[in-house]
């Protein structure tokens, strides 16, 4: 890579960087060959990173006038909604950022779905993407009971309830998480020192993410290898920059509107009324982002076998690599895959629709269905076709669509890779 | 390009859609009226405000407590606008118990601009004993509380109604068509003419329902103004901002060859 053969201009620079290379680093940013034909859906790894500072920042700013107590939590929140300078702005940009995090986090999910940027040699990009995933359904459910509200209340209680499943610790295990022997103050100020740690766990993994990332570099459209750098790559900067910062506007605008304009359209209104443990809500409904695995749990039958499958639902992602057997990574090229994976994407959407509905009747028969087939989709879809798919022909260079011959009609057809 | 947007406004619109889908399971269709507040450019309106205190301080503060508003909010900007005169005179005819004084005794005073609204029961469980077992709720985010928000309390607020043949009620418990259940333990506090209003408009059972609701809201949102009109400007900003950044982003990319 170019960045290794960099020498700071001045002499300073050169005695700083001899010693510690931040210069290099910032050279490698710069120049990191990026492939030029990413399209828009490629923009999202920056977006996302904008959505983990932006709430860490609104995060921290937030805790200074937040109280981790039972008994002033829910009052300490309306607080921060009158009297605290701008705490309305700052409170709704941090709820309503979760949301946007994870709809950015999903597409960017998607995105690696479609494009196969998940294999080799990407496994471990994909691996500690996963975890960060993991982390950010953790840190954002326990940021969820951080206000205190009825929905905070027995969101926690439900999901720390999933626990007693497990068979002899179960009720040892829900007590230990409890920090008694029901949802109280211990759970709240241990939800918020941990809500509090996670993000800049994430942080950290994010930066490894990348690191992993740089390692073989981006997948693109085309899913090829591509020289480096060569007529097929542009330098990060400012090439990539500038698009990633039009497209993160874009998610802006988007974002701005929640804040301003339906600031709770989505939360649930349940948790603008102080937690009591004497009332149970009618629906306890999570986060819009977590219905999926919500509606899981629920299809299942038995405790303890709900809660299993809906960790496998996530474990099954991590091993994904290994269960698509296909060499070919882009979809744009397997046209069999392709339509799997817009089934898929309705079935997800689907079991979140499930998940915010009763379960009962023909909504948990539909659950069921969803339910049995994403797994069909990863455990036996999956390892079938990639053996057994006729693909297209791959083209070797992203400015020479196909080796020799005249130019592949379906990338002709799919302007996407041209643009 | 084209695919990207059709997606994310796929996605936007489920959202949206599943958000309101999932959480409103009411039957029937609430009621509503020309709210001032809703809309981009929604403002409260001053008059309607002012009169929506009068209502809940001589209607519902008998039960309802609002312990998250201060009596200095309501002289503050994009709220009611009292002249802070009026505000520390509405103050004054609270009594609130302080202390404890030099001598160690807790005394009553009257209520200054600084102090929480002062609440009709000393507790909840004083709350719930006066009132038939069912606890009034607090009204500070009470309609941020409620799905249906605004026009779901007008709706309750204008819902009561003879129960319908075959339906007995219990002592004290009354029949509102928008209550969950049907079934609400207070009973219909509105009545034409109940109170007189300070600037003579005509209290009928719909304006008083529409002053004290928009009191509600506001309450719920004291900061609803500020936030429409920074949003406005937040986002006209964002999108000169992201057209400039359009074409920056044209003119580098002009110099990579060939197009892709």
């Amino acid at each position: 890579m170019s960045d290794q053969n960099y020498v700071p201009s001045s002499k300073l620079g050169k005695w700083f960087n001899d010693r510690l290379p931040l210069l290099s680093l910032s050279a490698h940013l710069r120049e990191y060959p990026t492939p030029k034909n990413l399209n828009y859906w490629w923009t999202f790894g920056g977006i996302l990173t904008f959505c983990l500072i932006a709430q860490i920042v609104t995060g921290v700013v937030l805790a200074m006038h937040y109280v981790a107590h039972a008994d002033l939590a829910f009052d300490s929140v309306e607080h921060i909604m009158r009297d605290v300078n701008y705490g309305w702005l700052i409170r709704y940009v941090h709820a309503n950022g979760a949301s946007m995090f994870f709809l950015a986090v999903y597409i960017h999910i998607f995105r690696a779905l479609y494009y196969g940027s998940y294999k080799s040699p990407r496994e471990v990009i994909w691996i500690i993407g996963m975890i960060i995933y993991l982390l950010m359904m953790m840190t954002a459910f326990m940021g969820y009971v951080l206000p205190w509200g009825q929905m905070s209340f027995w969101g926690a209680t439900v999901i720390t309830s999933l626990f007693s499943a497990i068979p002899l610790f179960g009720e040892s295990i829900t007590n230990w998480l409890w920090g008694g022997f029901a949802v109280d103050n211990p759970t709240l100020t241990r939800f918020f020192s941990l809500h509090y740690l996670l993000p800049f766990l994430i942080l950290g993994l994010v930066i490894l993410h990348i690191w992993a990332l740089h390692v073989p570099g981006n997948n693109n459209p085309v899913g090829i290898d591509l020289k480096k750098p060569s007529k097929d790559t542009v330098p990060f900067h400012p090439y990539i920059v500038i698009k990633d910062l039009f497209a993160l506007l874009l998610f802006l605008i988007v974002f701005a509107f929640f804040v301003f304009y339906a600031p709770n359209i989505l939360g649930h209104s349940d948790n603008y009324i102080e937690a009591n443990p004497m009332v149970t809500p009618a629906h306890i409904v999570p986060e819009w982002y977590l219905l999926p695995f919500y509606a899981i749990l629920r299809s299942v039958p038995d405790k303890l076998l709900g809660v299993v499958a809906m960790f496998a639902s996530i474990f099954i992602l991590v091993i994904l690599p290994w269960l698509d057997t296909s060499k070919v990574r882009s979809a744009i090229f397997r046209p069999l895959y392709k339509q799997f994976y817009w089934i898929l994407v309705v079935d997800v959407i689907l079991l979140g629709y499930m998940g915010a509905m009763p379960a009962e009747g023909t909504y948990l028969l539909i659950a069921r269905v969803a339910t049995a087939y994403y797994f069909l989709h990863f455990l036996i879809i999956l390892p079938i076709l990639g053996k057994k798919e006729k693909t297209l022909p791959v083209p070797l260079s992203i400015t020479e669509p196909v080796l020799g011959g005249a130019p592949n009609p379906e990338i002709v057809k799919r302007k996407e890779i041209y643009h | 390009m084209k695919n990207f947007i059709k997606l994310i406004s796929i996605i936007f619109l489920s959202v949206v859609f599943f958000g309101q889908k999932a959480f409103t399971e009411e039957s029937k269709k609430l009621l509503s009226t020309d709210w001032s507040f809703k809309g981009y450019f929604g403002k409260f309106d001053r008059a309607s405000l002012q009169r929506g205190y009068q209502v809940y301080t001589e209607v519902c503060a008998s039960c309802h407590s609002m312990k998250y508003l201060s009596y200095r909010n309501l002289a503050e900007e994009g709220g009611p606008e009292f002249s802070e005169e009026e505000a520390k005179a509405i103050a004054a005819n609270f009594e609130v118990i302080d202390g404890p004084n030099d001598d160690g005794e807790m005394f009553t005073r009257p209520a200054k601009l600084s102090d929480k609204f002062v609440s009709p029961y000393k507790n909840d469980k004083e709350a719930i004993a006066s009132n038939g077992g069912a606890y009034p709720p607090d009204m500070s985010v009470l309609v941020k509380a409620r799905s249906g928000g605004a026009d779901y309390v007008y709706s309750l607020l204008l819902g009561y109604e003879d129960p319908p043949a075959g339906v007995t009620l219990d002592d004290g418990v009354y029949y509102n068509s928008y209550m969950y259940g049907n079934n609400i333990k207070m009973p219909n506090p509105l009545s034409e003419g109940l109170i007189e209003y300070n600037d003579g408009t005509i209290a009928t059972e719909e304006q008083m329902a529409k002053d004290v609701v928009t009191f509600l809201a506001w309450s719920a949102e004291p900061h609803l103004e500020a936030r429409h009109k920074i949003g406005f400007k937040a986002i006209i900003y964002l999108i000169i901002l992201t057209i400039l950044a359009y074409l920056s982003m044209k003119r580098l990319w002009s110099r990579i060859e060939p197009k892709v």
